[in-house]
C-alpha cells in the first residue's frame, strides 16, 4: 500500500563544520534501522542537519533529529527547506526529555530486606483485617437475624439457587464417583482377608463423616467462592459499592449477609445430597462387583454405622459454608481499580477457600477425636 | 480531488437487530480538518465511529478510509490501515494492568522494531505531548484522575503517529479549565502533526474552539455539514436549539 523509502544519512565534514544530510522516510516504522548508527556518531564540530532531502517525517523521526542536535556541540542547527520537518522538530524539542529514563530497579540485599519486611507486615495486616471482617460479618448477620424483616429475602433465595441448587448436580456427581472409588479400593484390600462386607462400614464412615462434607466444601471453594469474589470485585471496580454507600445502603447488609445466610442454609443440604450420592456410589460398586445386594448393603449400613457420624459430618457443613463465603466476600471487597487485582483476588479467594476447608476439617477431626465422638 | 477526502461514507445503513441506527447516511471528511460530530443522545455518533473503524459491521452502503474499503481488504492490508489511525475511547479504555508508558508502548511493540530504550523515550515524549508530566508514565491508570486518563489515552492513540485520529467525547466529564486545555491541545497537535480529527462530542465549547466543520447527525442520517456559522443559519429545530439555546450562544459569543 504505502511505499516506504529506506531512511539514511551522510556526514560530510569540511573544516570546522559538518553537514548531516538526511534522506528517505524518517518515521516510526523505519527509524530502528538507523538508531544505533546515529547514536554512534561523534561530533567534534557543530553540525548542520540538512532536512531538505527527507521524503517523510513524523514525531519519531523528529525525536531522533532532536536527540542528535542535543548531543552535538553548540552552534549546531537545521538547514535546508522543509517546513513540516522544522515544525515537527520544534514541537518535539519542546516536549522531549534530554535525560533518558534509565533507573534500573535495585536487586541488592537491602531490597531483599525491604521485601521481607513488607511481606511480613502484609501478612500481619491480612490476618488483622480478616479477623476484623469476621467480626463485622458476625455482628451484621446476627443483627439482621434479630430483625428478619430487614433481611433481603429475594437476594438470599437467589443466592441459595445459584450457589446451592445449581451446585447440587456437580456435587452429587463428584461424590458418587468418589463413593465408587472408595468402594473399589476398600473391596480390593479387604478381599485379601475375605472381609469384603466391611466395604459397607468403610463407605458409611468415610462418606458420613468426611467425604460428603469435604467434597461439598471443595466444590463451594472452587465454584461459589470465585463467583462471589468476581461479582463483588467487579462491583467494587465499577464503583457500584461506593454508590451503595452514598445511597445509605450498607454493602455488608446487602452483599455479604445474604450470601452468608444463604450458604449457612444451603451447605448442610448440599452435604446431605453429597453423602447420599457417595453411598449410592458404594451401593453400585457393591452390587456390581462384590455381590452385595443393595438391600443387604443398606441394612448393614443402618446397623453397623451409628447415626452420630452423620451428625458429625453435617455439623461441619455450616462452618465450611460460612468460612468460604467470608473469604469470598472479603477478597471481593479487596479488589482495587485494575483488572489484574480482580484476577489476583479471585485466585487468592479460591486458594484460601480450599486451604480453609482442608485445615478446618483437620481441626474438626482432632477435636472430635479428643471429645471421643 | 479524491486524495483530499480521507473518509468517504455513502448510503450507510447500520442496525442492531431491528433497531436501525443509520440509514442513507452520506459523509465526506477532508484531509487535515477537524470535523465535529454532534447530535442528540442516542443518534448513533459513537456507532458511526465504530462503523468506520470496523468495530461494528454495517448492513449496506460503503465506507472508504484512505481510499480503501475495509471489508474488501485482507488481514495484512487491514492491519496496515489500522496503523494509520488512532482511536481514543470515551472512558479511555487504557489497559488497567499496564502502566501509562506500557500502554503507549503497546502499539509500538506490536508494529515497530524499535529498541526498548528508544521506545521508552518515544513513549515518554508522546505522554508529554499529550500534556502529562513524565511522572505519570510509571503510574497505573487507576492511580490517575479522569483528565489524566484521557490524556494518557490520547498519548496511546498518537503512539504510531496516525494520520487520522478518532476522539470519542474527549472532554466529557472534565472541568471547564481542563477541557479548554484539552481543546487547545487537540488543535495544536492537529496543526503540528497535520492530523485529520474525527471528533464526537456534546460540548459546544469544544466545537467552537477546535472544529473546522461540524456534521449534525439526526433522524438516522447527516442533517447538515458546515461551519458553526453555516449551521446557525440552518433551519432545523434541534440544530437551532443547539446553537441558539443559552449554552450554544454563550459558547459562540452571540
Amino acid at each position: 500500500m504505502t511505499v516506504t523509502t529506506a531512511p539514511g544519512f551522510a556526514l560530510e565534514e569540511s573544516g570546522e563544520r559538518a553537514t548531516l544530510r538526511l534522506t528517505g522516510d524518517w518515521t516510526i516504522m523505519t527509524i530502528h534501522e538507523l538508531d544505533d548508527d546515529l547514536a554512534g556518531l561523534k561530533h567534534d564540530h557543530p553540525v548542520l542537519v540538512d532536512v531538505s532531502g527527507l521524503t517523510r517525517i513524523d514525531t519519531a523521526g523528529a525525536f531522533l533529529i532532536d536527540r542528535t542536535l542535543r548531543a552535538a556541540p553548540e552552534g549546531s542547527g537545521l538547514t535546508g527547506t522543509n517546513d513540516v520537518a522544522r515544525h515537527l522538530i520544534d514541537q518535539v524539542h519542546a516536549v522531549s526529555d534530554p535525560v533518558p529514563p534509565a533507573k534500573a530497579p535495585d536487586h541488592g540485599f537491602l531490597a531483599l530486606l525491604e521485601r521481607t519486611g513488607r511481606g511480613f507486615v502484609g501478612v500481619m495486616s491480612e490476618i488483622f483485617q480478616t479477623l476484623a471482617f469476621l467480626g463485622e460479618t458476625i455482628v451484621t448477620t446476627i443483627r439482621l437475624l434479630m430483625q428478619p424483616w430487614k433481611l433481603r429475602w429475594t437476594s438470599i433465595v437467589a443466592v441459595m439457587e445459584e450457589a446451592g441448587l445449581d451446585a447440587m448436580p456437580i456435587i452429587a456427581f463428584l461424590s458418587f464417583f468418589v463413593g465408587m472409588v472408595v468402594a473399589y479400593i476398600g473391596a480390593t484390600t479387604l478381599r485379601d482377608f475375605d472381609l469384603e462386607i466391611y466395604t459397607v462400614e468403610l463407605i458409611g464412615y468415610s462418606m458420613l463423616r468426611e467425604f460428603g462434607v469435604v467434597l461439598t466444601g471443595i466444590v463451594l471453594a472452587g465454584r461459589t467462592n470465585s463467583s462471589f469474589t468476581a461479582q463483588i470485585g467487579t462491583m467494587k471496580m465499577r464503583q457500584e459499592i461506593d454508590a451503595m454507600q452514598t445511597l445509605g445502603l450498607k454493602p455488608m447488609d446487602i452483599l455479604v449477609a445474604p450470601r452468608i445466610i444463604a450458604l449457612l442454609l444451603m451447605t448442610p443440604a448440599l452435604t446431605f445430597v453429597a453423602t447420599l450420592a457417595g453411598i449410592a456410589g458404594g451401593v453400585v460398586v457393591g452390587w456390581s462387583s462384590l455381590d452385595i445386594n443393595p438391600g443387604v448393603f443398606l441394612d448393614r449400613l443402618r446397623n453397623a454405622v451409628p447415626l452420630q457420624h452423620f451428625w458429625v459430618g453435617l455439623s461441619k457443613a455450616p462452618v465450611f459454608g460460612f468460612v468460604v463465603t467470608l473469604i469470598a466476600c472479603r477478597q471481593g471487597l479487596n479488589v482495587g481499580g485494575s483488572v489484574q487485582s480482580l484476577g489476583n483476588s479471585t485466585t487468592t479467594s479460591v486458594v484460601q477457600g480450599l486451604f480453609a476447608v482442608i485445615v478446618l476439617d483437620a481441626i474438626f477431626a482432632i477435636l472430635y477425636m479428643e471429645l471421643g465422638i | 480531488m479524491t486524495d483530499d477526502i480521507i473518509i468517504r461514507i455513502r448510503d450507510l445503513k447500520t442496525a442492531y437487530g431491528t433497531h436501525v441506527v443509520h440509514e442513507h447516511l452520506d459523509l465526506d471528511i477532508r484531509r487535515g480538518e477537524i470535523i465535529g460530530i454532534i447530535g442528540p443522545s442516542g443518534c448513533g455518533k459513537s456507532v458511526l465511529l465504530r462503523a468506520i473503524t470496523g468495530l461494528k459491521e454495517f448492513d449496506t452502503g460503503s465506507i472508504e478510509v484512505f481510499g480503501e474499503r475495509l471489508e474488501t481488504l485482507d488481514e495484512v492490508e487491514r492491519a496496515e490501515v489500522e496503523q494509520r489511525w488512532g482511536v481514543m475511547f470515551q472512558d479511555g479504555a487504557l489497559f488497567s494492568n499496564l502502566t501509562v508508558r506500557e500502554n503507549v508502548e503497546v502499539p509500538m511493540k506490536e508494529h515497530t522494531q524499535l529498541e526498548p530504550v528508544l521506545r521508552h523515550q518515544l513513549a515518554d515524549m508522546k505522554i508529554r505531548m499529550a500534556g502529562l508530566s513524565a511522572e505519570a508514565s510509571p503510574k497505573y491508570p487507576s492511580d490517575l484522575s479522569g483528565g489524566m486518563r484521557k490524556r494518557a489515552a490520547l498519548a496511546r492513540a498518537l503512539a504510531l503517529d496516525p494520520e487520522l485520529l478518532f476522539l470519542d467525547e474527549p472532554t466529557a466529564g472534565l472541568d471547564p479549565i481542563t477541557a479548554e486545555k484539552f481543546d487547545a491541545l487537540i488543535r495544536s497537535l492537529q496543526q503540528a502533526l497535520g492530523l485529520t480529527v474525527f471528533l464526537v462530542t456534546h460540548d459546544v465549547d469544544t466545537l467552537h474552539a477546535t472544529c473546522d466543520r461540524i456534521a449534525v447527525l439526526g433522524e438516522k442520517h447527516v442533517l447538515a455539514v458546515g461551519t458553526i456559522e453555516e449551521l446557525r443559519a440552518f433551519d432545523h429545530p434541534w440544530v437551532q436549539e443547539y446553537f441558539c439555546g443559552p449554552r450554544g450562544r454563550a459558547a459562540t459569543g452571540h
